[in-house]
């Protein structure tokens, strides 16, 4: 039963969906920090490491699809990993309750130079609708230094795919030219 | 229905509660529960939590012919009430984070370790009526001490290595064997009933749609039934058809998703892209036809924030037949290969016995032989309208959690296509009136029933909340169901209960 259901597929056309275009003035601003901030760069692939801060798990279940295999994100050399120390991107959700702060501290130590941080979802952009409340920090940033934010509550898989392709993108863009300083 | 635990309930004071009544019981009548609950094995603790002064119980009469609910509650003096844990293990976490949240201890309560409280936040007790800001250093937690040869432990999370919510599982190991695990978690906790609090339903009804995203829909609904309840609205017909179709689309699309999980956690990896696919067909159809791919925040107490989009039945209707083309065969293919069946059958098996002791709802307690669904039990409309199988198995292990995943999606299918087809044009939203009042609703989730209480003082605002999910009463059975089974078997049983973090977390 599996066999001929395997083969079938083998001669069909891929079920993946068509790759989305990161937006040019993201992948620009990444490069402009990544410029910045003096980082080396890493390759065409990025090693990814999910952090549940205290999510309402809705951001998971968008993260999980990505991983699926309409959105594929391993065709584009993304790809999850399951400890902290393998990753070159650290994909932070919730609002970062006050019970997982120093987790993701620790989570964050464990990882190796260079590493993104990218806070994905409205509670981790600014702690969301949970945001005044005794329990939370107001999102990642208040823990971290944040590279990329991707709000959406969740955000769609697609706007996920976006955000972490513009992280891939900007290790290839040209070096931005001076920036006037801030 | 009558036993010595429900009479006692039934001599105290009505509140006003609706549909089910509460009663207050003065201490010494709630401290003689203890006893009489001891002789009404039948009466099921579902929920237990707390108001600054006061503690609250829902039990469930599993012995009579129509089920019904019972609220039992008593006043706190000196920060402290009779427990109900020596009597009903399920009460133990209950107990924990109502000393937590609340302030409040319960005397004689058989394990009084915190809960929630990690010791991080500014504030300790934040709902009692004076939270003390008094600094803490932050706690270690104490597990449960270990006696014999031999073993080792395991510290597991609360960083997992899968996508999944933090928590953290403390596996006690002899040899490759689980001889305990023992949970902590309140790693997720947000505060949350702190922010509902002091709100209108409708303005609290986000917080109630973000308890647990993966069963949003359900936390909605069984906020706006009690809100609704309360009030005495009534949401208009098209609303509460719509709202079940939306019920049924995230059952389908969770069961999907435990089902692929499940075989993956086992190596196997064609049913989870299967899974995956069909399932993202049915968050597709919902964002078409609801605008948001799970459905949050469509759900609001007097019915909806949004009518189903003109044409939105049709990609309903392609996801179900898509799903329900690969479902036999998918069966099959689950059924036929022995290097996966080697692995969910036999494994991680809950004994009927303890299902009932803990009165585990959804898939947890229908594959361990406890019957009850709330859809059926205690139906709400358009349910009490409505006739349909419930799958019950007795068998307890990963595969039994399984099959009934897979035969509840044929039906929440056919349930689908029936509301659809019974749907009239009409308004979709009914406003609140203003006024206060108290009311229940329990709401058939995917993971089991979803029980919200709710009292709104006289201005219509919220003066005490608390969605019950049914995560509270499976993941102490988890602990038991691992026990005896190897650590590498965990992950397949952890998915096969598949409990909310958040949810339980607040
Ligand atoms: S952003 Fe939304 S979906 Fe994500 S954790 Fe927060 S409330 Fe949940």
């Amino acid at each position: 039963m599996l066999w001929p259901r395997l083969g079938k597929r083998l001669f069909g056309r891929p079920v993946t969906d068509a790759a989305p275009a990161p937006p040019d003035a993201v992948v620009q601003a990444l490069a402009e920090r990544l410029e910045a901030t003096a980082r080396a760069r890493l390759g065409r692939s990025l090693a990814i490491r999910e952090v549940d801060a205290g999510s309402c798990n809705g951001c998971e279940l968008e993260v999980n699809a990505m991983a699926g295999v309409l959105y594929d994100m391993e065709r584009f050399g993304l790809r999850i990993v399951a400890s902290p120390r393998h990753a070159d991107v650290l994909l932070v959700t919730g609002p970062v309750t006050r019970n997982m702060r120093e987790a993701l501290e620790r989570t964050r130590a464990c990882t190796p130079e260079p590493c993104w941080i990218v806070a994905a979802g409205d509670c981790a952009v600014d702690g969301g609708v949970f945001k005044g409340s005794y329990g939370v920090d107001s999102g990642v940033a208040s823990v971290l230094p944040v590279d990329l934010v991707i709000p959406g509550c969740p955000p769609t898989p697609l706007a996920l795919l976006e955000g972490l392709l513009s992280l891939l993108e900007a290790q290839d863009a040209p070096k931005p030219r001076a920036t006037p300083a801030a | 229905m009558s036993g010595a635990a429900s009479d006692l309930i039934r001599r105290g004071a009505p509140q006003g509660c609706r549909p089910f009544e509460r009663y207050l019981l003065t201490q010494s009548a709630f401290a003689g529960l203890r006893d009489a609950l001891a002789q009404e094995p039948t009466l099921a603790l579902l929920s237990l939590w707390a108001e600054p002064s006061a503690i609250h119980a829902v039990f469930l009469d599993e012995g009579a012919e129509r089920p019904a609910l019972l609220l039992a509650s008593c006043l706190a003096s000196d920060q402290k009430y009779p427990a109900l844990s020596p009597v009903r293990p399920g009460a133990v976490r209950f107990e924990r984070a109502i000393r937590d949240l609340w302030g409040l201890s319960a005397e004689g309560g058989v394990d009084l370790r915190p809960w929630l409280d990690h010791g991080r936040w500014p504030v300790q007790a934040p709902l009692s009526a004076k939270p003390s800001r008094d600094p803490v250093p932050p706690l270690q937690p104490e597990f449960l001490p270990i006696e014999g040869e031999g073993w080792h432990q395991i510290p597991v999370g609360p960083v997992h290595a899968g996508v999944i919510e933090p928590g953290h599982f403390r596996f006690t190991v002899q040899g490759e064997t689980v001889v305990r695990l023992e949970q902590l978690l309140g790693y997720t906790h947000k505060g949350t009933l702190s922010l509902m609090v002091g709100k209108s339903p409708r303005a609290a009804a986000r917080f109630a749609a973000r308890l647990s995203g993966d069963t949003t829909v359900a936390h909605a609904l069984a906020f706006a039934l009690a809100a609704e309840t309360a009030t005495g609205t009534q949401p208009p017909p098209r609303a509460v058809l719509l709202r079940a179709t939306m019920l049924e689309l995230e059952r389908i699309a969770n069961h999907l998703n435990d089902w692929g999980f499940i075989c993956n956690d086992a190596a196997f990896a064609y049913p989870h892209a299967r899974c995956g696919e069909l399932r993202e067909g049915v968050l597709r159809a919902n964002a078409a036809a609801f605008g948001h791919r799970l459905m949050m925040d469509v759900v609001i107490p007097g019915g909806l924030s949004v009518d189903l989009a003109p044409g939105g039945e049709a990609p309903i209707l392609a996801a179900l037949a898509a799903a329900e083309s690969e479902i036999a065969p998918l069966t099959t293919i689950y059924e036929t290969h022995a290097s996966l069946q080697d692995r969910v059958v036999g494994t991680g098996i809950l004994k009927p016995d303890l299902a009932a002791r803990f009165a585990a709802g959804g898939h947890v307690g229908r594959a361990s032989g406890r019957g009850f669904d709330a859809r059926c039990a205690l139906p709400h409309a358009p349910y009490d309208a409505m006739t349909f199988a419930t799958p019950v198995l007795t068998e307890g292990d990963v595969d039994a959690r399984v099959r009934v995943r897979i035969a509840e999606v044929k039906e929440s299918i056919r349930i689908v296509r029936a509301l659809l087809a019974a749907l009239e044009p009409g308004e979709v939203h009914q406003p609140l009136p203003q006024k206060g009042g108290e009311g229940i609703a329990v709401v058939e989730g995917f993971r089991g029933e979803i029980v919200t209480w709710m009292a709104l003082d006289d201005g219509g605002i919220i003066r005490a909340v608390f969605p019950r999910d049914p995560s509270w009463l499976q993941w102490p059975l988890l602990e038991a169901a691992i026990e005896g089974n190897i650590v590498a078997d965990f992950p397949l049983c952890n998915k096969s209960f598949n409990c909310s973090y958040s949810g339980v977390d607040l």
